[in-house]
């Protein structure tokens, strides 16, 4: 049987190795910026961010 | 799109050949390698400059330390962190740009770009996101006037230092020092939400050290610059020149370092510190004076150089270990 060769872009075990960990990188950064942006919330605005607006 | 990239994106071609490695242009290719998806984390990384982060930080903590009132911990934390990305966004930029004059310097021809192991439009991207996020990320946590100041910074760095002054006179670095010297600014005006001399004192503090720091290293690597037809002081003006120039920035600085402590901001820890570094630092400019031939040139070339960075980080790191440790004292005053 005749197998059709891949097209487009392959990428290497090292670039799938480094494209694993750029996107762990992020995932960390996205994390951690959540939980910052989170915590200057409340200290910015302060525990009343909570309560419902009246 | 921006003007320049062209040149870059055919500098890039040119060292992906050399690497083997085929742009996805000609994706009918059954196995096409891109180098666009080659780098890990690392050389991300590498793109910030960490280690010009590293001093950014360093000035930037010591310009909110000496700053007028207080922020919260955490207020503060984030705006370092906005001032020390943006830093390596304009790094990366700079990198970007420069790929095709690094490549011909030894001493940069194995960063990310020109190395070929990131593509100058991921340099690009990479740099105007980590700008933009940055700027605004200080907006909303600290106020306007630092996030103005940084997103000023960055635009010193890279448009008036990196694409117009570096090739273009021997002043450049002088100049662009400019760029180096704010972060102490942009910090102060983070906490305080305003420009006070004190940070103007470390702003001229940092202005006027730039010049000996960076044609200490020039004089040694004449050879890399003029390959890349850099037009440093050395090459353009010549060496000695360049010599009686840092002896003379160096006879500037010694005393500058004192304004700190002469305007209140420094404790006498630090006034002490600044008086010994200063001495060395003349000696050493001096001795860079003198010995302008043979291989002890350019051994006291470098050990100027290196001296220039212990200076700034011992300076600096005592403005913030008074202040953080208690240690604030004014002795006979």
């Amino acid at each position: 049987m005749e197998t059709t060769p891949r097209a487009g872009i392959v990428l290497t075990p090292q670039q799938l190795r480094n494209r694993r960990l750029r996107n762990l990188a992020i995932g960390l950064a996205v994390a951690f910026l959540a939980v910052l942006f989170y915590v200057i919330t409340i200290v910015k605005v302060g525990p009343g961010v909570f309560k419902p607006m009246t | 799109m921006i003007e320049g990239a062209g040149a870059a994106d055919g500098m890039k071609r040119q060292n992906w050949d050399g690497m083997s490695l085929v742009g996805h242009e000609s994706s009918e290719a059954s196995a096409v390698v891109s180098a666009e998806y080659a780098a890990g984390p690392k050389e991300f990384v590498s793109l910030l400059k960490p280690r010009v982060m590293s001093l950014v930080v360093l000035t930037a903590l010591a310009g909110m330390t000496i700053a007028p009132g207080s922020v919260h911990p955490v207020v503060g934390f984030a705006s370092l962190l906005a001032i020390a990305v943006g830093a390596g966004a304009a790094g990366a930029l700079n990198m970007w740009w420069d790929a095709d004059i690094d490549v011909l310097m030894a001493r940069t021809r194995l960063r990310a770009v020109p190395s070929g192991a990131i593509a100058p439009n991921e340099a690009l991207y990479f740099g105007l996101f980590l700008a933009g996020f940055s700027v605004l990320v200080l907006a909303v946590v600290a106020n306007f006037l630092a996030a103005a100041l940084l997103a000023f910074t960055i635009f010193f760095y890279v448009v008036i230092y990196t694409m117009w002054l570096k090739r273009s006179t021997p002043q450049n670095i002088v100049i662009g020092g400019a760029a180096g010297a704010l972060p102490p600014v942009v910090g102060c005006a983070a906490v305080s939400g305003s420009l006070t001399l004190d940070s103007l004192w470390l702003f001229a503090l940092i202005f006027i050290w730039t010049p000996p720091h960076f044609w200490a290293l020039a004089l040694v690597k004449s050879g890399d610059y003029a390959r890349a037809g850099v037009p440093m002081m050395p090459n353009v003006k010549g060496a000695d020149r360049t010599r009686l120039e840092i002896l003379v920035y160096s006879a500037l600085l010694a005393p500058l370092g004192l304004a700190p402590w002469l305007s209140g901001a420094a404790g006498s820890l630090y006034a002490a510190a600044a008086i010994v570094l200063g001495a060395a630092l003349l000696v050493l400019a001096a001795r860079v004076y003198r010995v302008r031939t043979g291989p002890e040139a350019n051994k006291t070339a470098m050990r100027l150089f290196a001296f220039t960075i212990l200076y700034l980080f011992v300076l600096f790191g005592l403005l913030v270990v008074e202040r953080g440790l208690g240690l604030f004292t004014r002795w006979g005053l």
